[in-house]
This record gives C-alpha cells, sequence and structure tokens, in this order.
C-alpha cells in the first residue's frame, strides 16, 4: 500500500491547469499544420495559419491558448493499491482553484445553472473517477470550453435503425454546428452503453492520441469514412469555407440494451487540450 | 495587401465591405457578452443611459482571461455571437455598427444588419493568444461585478477579422460552404 500526500495531488492538478491551458498536444498542433499546407480555400489556410500562430505565441508566452479556459473535466485513474489519507474530489478542486488563480485562467463557472452566479475559482471540477490495479493514480486533465461542448448531441436511435442512421446523426451534428464549436473541429463519438454512458464516452473519446488508431478495423475504417463525409461539407476553417472541417473523428464503443442504440457526439474546437500526468 | 478601416465605422466605409473580405481593423471597440448584453438592452427599454455611446461603434463578443501584472489584457479570442441575436438588433437601432464574434447569426439580425447599415465580422475563435496582441488598451468602462463579462473600453491596432454578414444580405459562412461542398 502506499501512501500519498495531498499536497502532491493538489500541485499537480494545479500545474496540469497552467500548462494543459497553455500548451496544445503535440499531435493536435502538428495536425492543425498538416491541414494549413493542405487547404484549399485561401481564407481557410489563412485561419488555419492564425491558429498555428497562436500555438506558439501560447506556448512561448505561457498565455492561454483560448479565453476559454474552460470547465475544468479530470479523467482520474486510481491505483487499488493507493491510500488517501484525504478527500481526493476536495484536493482536485483545492488544485483547480489554485491553478486557475495563480495562472490568471478565466473562472467560467457558475454556482447554479439558473440563477448563474460565477464561483470565482472555476471549481467544482467535473471528474470522473475509475478503480485500476497497481499504486499510482493518473490524472488526465481536459479544459473544455462552451462554445463547442453546445454544439455536442445525444439520440437514442431505435436499433434496426443501423449504422447508416448512426453516420447520418454524427455527420447532421457537425452540419448543423456549422461555424460555431471552431472548426476544424475533433468530433468524439460515444456509441452505446445507456443515455449518460454514451454522452461520457464521446467525451472519453476526444483523449485518444492521433496516431493511434481505432483498435476495431470495423470503427477504424468508419472513423475514416466519417471523417472523409464531414470534410465534404464545406464547412472549412471557422466555417468560412473549406475543406478542413474535423481534423479527427474518434469512436468510442460499449455494450447496449437489446432494446437501445445510443449515440452520443461530443465536438470539440480545434483547441483540444488535455494533459496527463501520474503521480 | 489587406484593407484597413478604422473605428468609429461610417455608412460609407460599411458600403465597402464585401462578405469574405480581410480586413485590419483599429480604433475604439467595446467587449460585450450575454450579461452585459442583457444589462445594456434593459436599460435601453427603460430609457436609461448606457456607458456608452452606441454610434458607428464596435461590439467584440469577447470575455478575456485575466491579464496578467504587465500585460495589457490576457487571452482575448471570440465567443459564439448567437447567444447575442437576442440583443443585437435593438442595439443596431441605437447606432451599433459593427459586430465581431464568432459563428451563426439569426434571421432576424441579418435583417437589421442591412436595414441599419451595419456588419458582422467573424475573429478566429481559438486564436486568443495571437489576437490579445493587437489590443494595445484595455480598460473596464461598465459593470466591473460582472468580471470577464463586464465591458471594457479596448482600443486595437491591425486586428484581423474576416466580413461575415455585409449590407447586401450576404452571409459567408453560406457562400463559403456552396463553394467547397464536394
Amino acid at each position: 500500500m502506499r501512501e500519498l500526500d495531498k499536497e502532491i495531488v493538489v500541485s499537480t492538478i494545479s500545474r496540469l491547469c497552467l500548462e494543459a491551458n497553455t500548451n496544445l498536444p503535440l499531435d493536435v498542433a502538428k495536425a492543425i499544420n498538416h491541414a494549413k499546407d493542405n487547404e484549399v480555400s485561401a481564407c481557410g489556410r489563412d485561419v488555419l495559419t492564425q491558429i498555428s500562430r497562436n500555438i506558439d505565441i501560447a506556448r512561448e508566452q505561457h498565455m492561454p491558448l483560448c479565453q476559454d479556459t474552460g470547465a475544468a473535466v479530470f479523467f482520474v485513474e486510481l491505483g487499488r493499491d493507493v491510500h488517501l489519507n484525504f478527500d481526493l474530489e476536495e484536493a482536485i478542486n483545492e488544485g483547480v482553484r489554485d491553478g486557475y488563480t495563480q495562472g490568471y485562467l478565466r473562472k467560467s463557472m457558475v454556482r447554479d445553472p439558473l440563477k448563474r452566479v460565477n464561483t470565482n475559482d472555476n471549481t467544482p471540477a467535473i471528474i470522473y473517477l475509475k478503480s485500476v490495479a497497481g499504486e499510482k493514480l493518473k490524472v488526465t486533465f481536459a479544459p473544455k470550453g462552451g462554445g463547442t461542448e453546445n454544439m455536442s448531441t445525444l439520440k437514442l436511435l431505435m436499433p434496426y435503425a443501423g449504422e447508416e442512421a448512426v453516420k447520418e446523426f454524427i455527420i447532421d451534428t457537425v452540419k448543423q454546428a456549422g461555424p460555431n464549436p471552431c472548426p476544424p473541429v475533433i468530433v468524439g463519438v460515444g456509441i452505446g452503453g445507456t443515455f449518460e454512458k454514451a454522452a461520457y464516452l464521446a467525451k472519453e473519446a476526444l483523449l485518444r492520441p492521433f496516431d493511434i488508431v481505432h483498435s476495431d478495423p470495423y470503427y477504424a475504417n468508419m472513423e475514416q469514412e466519417l471523417l472523409e463525409r464531414i470534410n465534404a461539407l464545406g464547412i472549412g476553417p471557422m466555417g468560412l469555407g473549406g475543406r478542413t472541417t474535423a481534423l479527427r473523428v474518434l469512436i468510442n464503443v460499449f455494450p447496449c440494451h437489446i432494446a437501445s442504440l445510443p449515440v452520443a457526439v461530443n465536438m470539440q474546437c480545434h483547441c483540444a487540450r488535455h494533459l496527463e500526468h501520474e503521480i | 495587401m489587406m484593407k484597413r478601416i478604422t473605428t468609429p465605422l461610417t455608412t460609407e466605409v460599411i458600403s465597402t465591405l464585401n462578405c469574405g473580405e480581410q480586413v485590419l481593423l483599429s480604433g475604439i471597440i467595446y467587449t460585450a457578452r450575454d450579461s452585459a448584453h442583457k444589462r445594456l438592452t434593459d436599460s435601453i427599454k427603460k430609457g436609461e443611459e448606457i456607458p456608452f455611446n452606441l454610434q458607428g461603434q464596435i461590439i467584440y463578443y469577447v470575455g478575456p482571461t485575466p491579464a496578467r501584472p504587465g500585460q495589457v489584457i490576457g487571452s482575448a479570442g471570440p465567443t459564439t455571437s448567437t447567444r447575442m441575436d437576442e440583443y443585437a438588433p435593438l442595439l443596431m437601432e441605437h447606432g451599433l455598427k459593427g459586430m465581431i464574434g464568432k459563428g451563426k447569426r439569426n434571421e432576424s439580425v441579418r435583417k437589421s444588419i442591412q436595414a441599419h447599415q451595419a456588419v458582422y465580422f467573424a475573429a478566429v475563435g481559438g486564436a486568443a493568444a495571437l489576437i490579445s496582441q493587437s489590443i494595445i488598451s484595455a480598460k473596464v468602462l461598465a459593470y466591473p461585478e460582472l468580471g470577464p463579462e463586464a465591458i471594457y473600453q479596448l482600443e486595437v491596432k491591425d486586428f484581423p477579422v474576416t466580413v461575415v454578414n455585409d449590407v447586401y444580405g450576404r452571409d459567408m459562412y453560406e457562400e463559403g460552404i456552396a463553394k467547397y461542398k464536394i
């Protein structure tokens, strides 16, 4: 059994908040540069050039990539041989409070969805906890902006609707969103599970590194086909027209009920921030 | 060579702006998001004075990150304009000439843009660190209690924006798709 110190968790979370908001993952930055070199629309190329320059400026000057530094979403894997003598959720919130204040990040959370008063420290965090083997604590931080989150969708399809209906729902989500979620987007898809599990799967799908192909060739092909069909929509960078509407389609699947076919689409802007750390 | 324009905007300048055109904007602009829009339009409806004169002005839909010591402003990219559609027509009725944001406008806003000879520009969403470099001064003008949603008066130099909705009723989001759809 390994005893973990609260201070280490708090300072790790705090550092993740600042780091993830100023330094875009390399695979995402590479995909943006690749798109910039291949985009056929002049306006689209200009948008991608600005996005690419923004990534460099943010990294060099430790400035937030986007003013929407997001809701603080955490995927936590807690090793079964780790002992904590403190409340993990409380420690994560303390880290968020510290990171968002010290890091001059924007506080975007309101205490109540209808009364709408800002909590002023970006807490509470949204935390998903999983118990795993081992004596490590792995934390993945993925701040999520409001603009793209607002364009996300969920539908409970009839099982007989089948593959094409699932694909059409995903493509239609991107089409209806148009310029709003800051394309080029990354399309996170959850298929299966229950109502809320599908949404979770879609969000978790967004964490997959770009160079990792889906382990099931059936879904790897579907991701590729969807990417091509989405990029044929013509929406383009920031919706101003072009062939780069999405950088990736990432699908997560899970078994589901005989009567159900849930599909969730979690839209992610090009500023696809996420960072993990193992303690 | 990109077109350079300066605020406040005149009807003459606006008539030269065409959908899809990239423009470098300089001068004074004002920030406002959802809460500030609600307050501004509530005040107008009650006949109260608002914090700045809207004549010929531009509102930028942004809620910046806090400035670090020594910085003019934090990161300051556009937020989704659709949420301000509810309020924009009334502001145009009272003299507002330009809006900067990202994302679609509804039919009512697009009609008001034509009726009041205004313009809607898009800035690049998520290019917030880059955009902050074209902001040369910033001060909170009203509603400081709203934090990132307060109204700031910004002075910008060569702020890169693209004309989305022009006075001729054209819409770059529609034309872009029509051109590049396969």
